[in-house]
C-alpha cells in the first residue's frame, strides 16, 4: 500500500515521525497517491458509502448507550426516554435504526456490483472472502441490535433466530441453552446481546482494513476487468475518487435522511413499539427486511435441520463463489450470457424477499421452493457451466481503449484475450 | 491540466472554497446533536422540587435530605450557634458574599442573609464543599460548623467558609417554608 | 454511465414485474381508510386545538382504562406539544393523584401531581386491569398509534416509501373507533366482545364502543360528533406516540435542504477535477 507513495517528508516533525511510524506514508499511499483505475462507475461508490455507514452507526450507536439500560426491566423505556427526553434524543435513534437498513441497502447494492463485474476472481479471492465475512458479522450485528429495544419482535426474533441453532443434532439444545443464559430468552440473553452487538461493530472495523488491505494489493477491479497497464489507465485515488466517494455519499445520505426524518418507521415493524411479552406471540413474525431472502429459504425446506442448514448454506455458497465461476472473463460487460443470468439471479433474490414477509401457506410456499432452489441453482449449476459454454465478447487492449471506445461498448477487432492467467 | 486563462482560475477556486465551506458548515452542524445529547436531558431539568417535614427536629439538630441527587444540610440552630455568626465581622471572611439563591447576587455573607426568611434559626444547604465535591461533616472543625475531610476545609455555624482550600461559602439552594414546619426546596 | 442507464432500466422492467404478479397480498387485514392528518406529509403540523380536544377526550373517556404511561404532564407544555402554558399543565397535574414514598416511617402516600410526573395509570397493574375488563387488556396509549397499523401488501408499500405515508396508526384507530356495526346475520360474537369488522385481530373486539355523538362538550363549537371525536382522539395519539414529530420535521427539511445544495457543489467540483480526463 505504502509503496505507492513518492511522498518524501519535507518538514523536521514529518521525517521525525516518518522514520519511527511511517503513518503519513501509508496514508498517502492508500488514500491519496494510490493508483485507481480510472474508469470506475458509480456503483463503485458503495464501498466508500459503506465505510461511511460503518463510522456512522458505531458513532450513533455509541453515543445511544451512554443513555440505554440493557435488562428487561428498563431497556423498553430507556429508549422511550431516549426519544422523549434525550436532547437530540430521537435524531440519533432513528439514524441509528434506519442507518441499518442503508448499511444493508449500500452492502447488497455493493455485494451485486463485485457479482457483475467478475471482483470475486482471482487475484481478488481474499478481499471476496472477507468481504463475506463482513456480511456475516453485520447480519449479526444487526440481528442483536434489534433485540436491544426490547419490543415484541426484538423479542420473538430473538426466540425464533436462537432456536435455528437446536436444529443442530445431538448439542443443539445445549447450543441454544447457552444462547440464551437460561431456558427462555430473557435478561443474560439480552445483556450478552448488548455487549456483542457493541464489540462486533469494532471487529467489522479491522476486518474491512484487511479487505482494502487485500484489493489495494491486487489492484481495483474496474467496469472492464482488464488490469490497468499503463499510467494511463490510472488516476492517483485523491482527489479524482475522494471527490467521486463523497459526491455519492452525501447523494446516499439524502436517501438516508428520507427515511430517518420523514419515514423513520417505515422500514421498522410497529410490533416492536410493544414491549416485549414473552407469553403472546405477534400474529406474524418478520424479520428485518434485509433478513427475508434468508428468511424464505429457511421456511422453504420442510424440515427444521434442512432448513437452517439451507439458510446457512445461502450464504456458505458465496465463499466459494470465485471457484464456482469458471469464465476466464472477469467482467459481466463481456459476458452476454451471464448478464442475462446476474440479472434472474438479482429477480430471484427480489422475489426471495418478498416471499420472506409473506406468511408461509399456500401458493407462497411452493414460490419460495422454486426460487431457493434457482437461488443454489445459480451458483452450483449455472455459473461453473456457464464459463464452459459462454463465448465472451471481445476483450479491449486496455482500459485507456474502452474508454476512448466508448464506456463498455463492443470494441471491434480486439482479441480476445483471458485475462486470468 | 494544461488549459489555462486568465478568468478560470478564480471561478473554480471560488467552487472549491464554496464546497469546502460548506462541508465544515455540515460536519460542524451535524456535531451539535452528538455534544448537546450529553447535556441534561427534559427528565433531568424538569425534576421536581421536595418538600421536606422538619417538625420532628429539635432546636440543635441537623437532618440531611436528598434533592437533585445531592445532599441538603437542614440544621435547626441554637442561639450560641447564631451568635458565633454573628460576631464575625464580614471583611474578615475569605467569601464575603451570601450564596443564597433566594436573595440578588452579590448580597452580604451576613448571618441573616445566609439563614431561611424570617427564621434565622434556619440554616438550608447544599452539603457540598465548594472546594472538590466532597460532603463535608457537621458539627466539627475548627469553627463548630462544618469540616470537610477530603481536602480539610472549615465552614463556620452559618456554612461560610473559614479556613482550608475551599473558595465559597456552602451554596444555599433554591427553599421557602410552605408552612410552618414544611420546607419546599427546589 | 450507459451500464448504469442499463441496470436501472433492469431494475425498472424486474419492478414491473413484480408489480404485474399477482396481488396476493390484497385482502389480508381489515380495510383502513386513509384520513387526511394536519400532521401528514414533510411540511405537517399538530393542530393544537385537535390535540387539545383529543387530550379532553381521553381525559373525560379513555383514561378510566387506557393508561398513558410514557408521557409526562410537562410534555403537555413543551415546544411540539399542545399549545398550553407551564401554569395550565400545573393546573391540570394538580387534578391527578399519584403515589409516592416511602415516607420518613417507610409508608407510600398519595399526592397531587406535579409537572414532572407521569400520566397515572388507571390500573395498578396489567392483571388488575384485565380482572376489570372481562379478561382484555386496555393497551397503554403511549405508543399505539405506532404499534398500530394494518398490512399494506404489495404495492402499497412501495409507494408509501415515496409518499412517505406515516399515518397508518391514526387511520387504523379512527377506522376502529367509527366502525362498530350491527354484527350481519350469521356471525356469532361472544359474550362481553362486541362486532367491529375495522379491529386488526378478529371481528369481536372487547372494548364497548367509547364513542358517541355528543359524549364530550367541546367549547370552540366544534361539531360534536362520534367523527369528530374519533379525529381528534387519533390525533392526540399520535402526538403522544412521537411529541417530537414537529421538530423532526423541521429539521429534516434543513438537513435536505443543506444536503442537496451541498450535494450540487460537490457534483460542479467533481465535473471540474474529472474535466481533463478521459472515462
Amino acid at each position: 500500500m505504502a509503496g505507492h507513495s513518492t511522498y518524501v517528508p519535507q518538514s523536521a516533525g514529518a521525517k521525525w515521525l516518518e522514520s519511527r511510524l511511517p503513518v503519513i506514508s501509508l496514508i498517502r499511499g492508500s488514500f491519496v497517491d494510490f493508483p485507481t483505475p480510472k474508469n470506475l462507475n458509480y456503483w463503485w461508490t458503495f464501498g466508500g458509502i459503506l465505510a461511511v455507514m460503518l463510522v456512522a452507526q458505531i458513532l450513533t450507536g455509541v453515543v445511544l448507550v451512554m443513555h440505554y439500560t440493557p435488562s428487561t426491566a428498563a431497556a423498553f423505556d430507556s429508549v422511550e426516554h431516549i426519544m422523549r427526553d434525550v436532547n437530540f434524543g430521537w435524531m440519533l435513534r432513528y439514524l441509528h435504526a434506519n442507518g441499518a437498513s442503508m448499511f444493508f441497502i449500500a452492502v447488497y447494492i455493493h455485494i451485486f456490483r463485485g457479482m457483475y463485474y467478475g471482483s470475486y476472481k482471482a487475484p481478488r479471492e481474499i478481499s471476496w472472502i472477507l468481504g463475506v465475512i463482513i456480511f456475516l458479522i453485520m447480519m449479526g450485528t444487526a440481528f442483536m441490535g434489534y433485540v436491544l429495544p426490547w419490543g415484541q419482535m426484538s423479542f420473538w426474533g430473538a426466540t425464533v433466530i436462537t432456536n435455528l441453532f437446536s436444529a443442530i443434532p445431538l448439542v443443539g439444545e445445549a447450543i441454544r441453552t447457552w444462547l440464551w443464559g437460561g431456558f427462555a430468552v430473557d435478561n443474560p440473553t439480552l445483556n450478552r446481546f448488548f455487549s456483542l452487538h457493541y464489540l462486533l461493530p469494532f471487529m467489522l472495523v479491522g476486518i474491512v482494513i484487511l479487505h482494502v488491505w487485500a484489493f489495494h494489493t491486487t489492484g481495483n477491479n474496474n467496469p472492464t476487468g482488464v488490469q490497468p497497464k499503463s499510467k494511463q489507465d490510472t488516476v492517483p485515488f485523491h482527489p479524482y475518487y475522494t471527490i467521486k466517494d463523497l459526491f455519492a455519499i452525501i447523494v446516499f445520505m439524502i436517501l438516508f435522511s428520507w427515511f430517518a426524518f420523514y419515514a423513520p418507521n417505515y422500514m421498522g415493524h410497529p410490533d416492536n413499539y410493544i414491549e416485549a411479552n414473552p407469553m403472546v406471540t405477534p400474529a406474524h413474525i418478520v424479520p428485518e427486511w434485509y433478513f427475508l431472502p434468508f428468511y424464505a429459504i429457511l421456511r422453504a425446506i420442510p424440515d427444521k435441520l434442512g432448513g437452517v442448514l439451507a439458510m446457512f448454506g445461502a450464504i456458505a455458497v458465496l465463499f466459494i463463489l470465485p471457484w464456482l465461476d469458471t469464465s476466464k472473463v472477469r467482467s459481466g460487460s463481456y459476458r452476454p450470457l451471464f448478464k442475462q443470468f446476474f440479472w434472474l439471479f438479482a429477480i430471484c433474490a427480489v422475489a426471495l424477499g418478498y416471499l420472506g414477509a409473506m406468511p408461509a401457506e399456500g401458493i407462497y410456499v411452493i414460490l419460495s421452493r422454486i426460487f431457493t432452489a434457482y437461488y443454489f441453482a445459480h451458483f452450483l449449476i449455472i455459473l461453473p457451466l456457464l464459463g464452459l459454454l459462454e463465448k465472451p465478447l471481445p476483450l479491449p487492449a486496455s482500459i485507456s481503449e474502452a474508454v476512448l471506445k466508448g464506456g463498455s461498448g463492443k470494441p471491434a477487432g480486439a482479441v480476445a484475450a483471458p485475462e486470468i492467467k | 491540466m494544461a488549459h489555462t486563462d486568465t478568468a478560470e482560475p478564480t471561478r473554480r477556486e471560488f467552487l472549491y472554497i464554496a464546497t469546502g465551506a460548506a462541508g465544515v458548515v455540515g460536519a460542524g452542524a451535524l456535531a451539535w446533536p452528538f455534544i448537546d445529547q450529553m447535556n441534561p436531558d427534559a427528565s433531568a431539568l424538569a425534576l421536581a422540587s421536595i418538600e421536606v417535614d422538619v417538625a420532628a427536629v429539635e432546636e440543635g439538630q441537623s437532618i440531611t435530605v436528598q434533592w437533585r441527587g445531592k445532599p441538603v444540610f437542614i440544621r435547626y440552630r441554637n442561639a450560641d450557634e447564631i451568635e458565633s455568626a454573628n460576631s464575625v465581622p464580614i471583611g474578615d471572611l475569605p467569601d464575603p458574599e451570601a450564596r443564597n439563591s433566594n436573595l440578588p447576587e452579590g448580597a452580604e455573607a451576613t448571618d441573616v442573609n445566609r439563614s431561611a426568611e424570617g427564621k434565622e434559626p434556619w440554616l438550608v444547604m447544599v452539603g457540598i464543599c465548594t472546594h472538590l465535591g466532597c460532603v463535608p461533616l457537621g458539627e466539627s472543625g475548627d469553627f463548630g460548623g462544618w469540616f470537610c475531610p477530603c481536602h480539610g476545609s472549615h465552614y463556620d455555624t452559618a456554612g461560610r467558609i473559614r479556613k482550608g482550600p475551599a473558595p465559597e461559602n456552602l451554596l444555599i439552594p433554591p427553599f421557602e417554608f410552605v408552612s410552618d414546619t414544611t420546607i419546599k426546596i427546589g | 454511465m450507459s451500464t448504469m442507464i442499463k441496470m436501472v432500466r433492469v431494475l425498472t422492467a424486474a419492478a414491473a414485474l413484480a408489480v404485474a404478479a399477482p396481488a396476493f397480498a390484497a385482502g389480508e387485514g381489515p380495510h383502513v381508510e386513509r384520513q387526511s392528518w394536519s400532521f401528514a406529509g414533510p411540511f405537517g403540523t399538530f393542530d393544537r386545538a385537535q390535540l387539545q380536544r383529543g387530550f379532553k377526550i381521553y381525559r373525560e373517556v379513555c383514561s378510566s382504562c387506557h393508561s398513558l404511561r410514557l408521557v409526562k404532564f410537562r410534555n403537555l407544555a413543551e415546544e411540539g406539544g399542545l399549545g398550553y402554558s407551564e401554569d395550565q399543565v400545573k393546573a391540570i397535574a394538580a387534578e391527578y393523584t399519584v403515589e409516592d414514598g416511602p415516607d420518613d416511617a417507610g409508608d407510600m402516600f398519595e399526592r397531587p401531581a406535579v409537572s414532572s410526573d407521569a400520566f397515572p395509570s388507571p390500573f395498578p397493574n396489567e392483571n388488575a386491569a384485565r380482572a376489570s375488563n372481562g379478561g382484555a387488556y386496555p393497551p397503554d396509549f403511549s405508543l399505539l398509534a405506532k404499534a398500530r397499523a394494518a398490512h399494506r401488501g404489495f404495492p402499497w408499500f412501495v409507494f408509501d416509501a415515496f409518499t412517505q405515508y406515516q399515518e397508518l396508526g391514526p387511520d387504523y384507530i379512527y377506522g376502529l373507533l367509527t366502525g362498530y356495526e350491527e354484527a350481519p346475520e350469521g356471525v356469532e360474537v361472544p359474550a362481553g366482545k362486541y362486532y367491529n369488522p375495522h379491529y386488526l385481530s378478529g371481528n369481536a373486539i372487547g372494548m364497548a364502543p367509547p364513542l358517541s355523538d355528543e359524549l364530550v362538550e367541546y367549547e370552540d363549537g366544534t361539531p360534536e360528533t362520534l367523527e369528530q371525536y374519533s379525529k381528534d382522539v387519533s390525533a392526540f395519539m399520535m402526538w403522544a406516540a412521537e411529541p417530537h414529530m414537529e421538530a423532526r420535521k423541521k429539521i429534516g427539511f434543513r438537513v435536505m435542504v443543506f444536503l442537496i445544495f451541498f450535494a450540487g457543489l460537490l457534483y460542479f467540483t467533481k465535473k471540474k477535477l474529472w474535466k481533463n480526463v478521459e472515462h
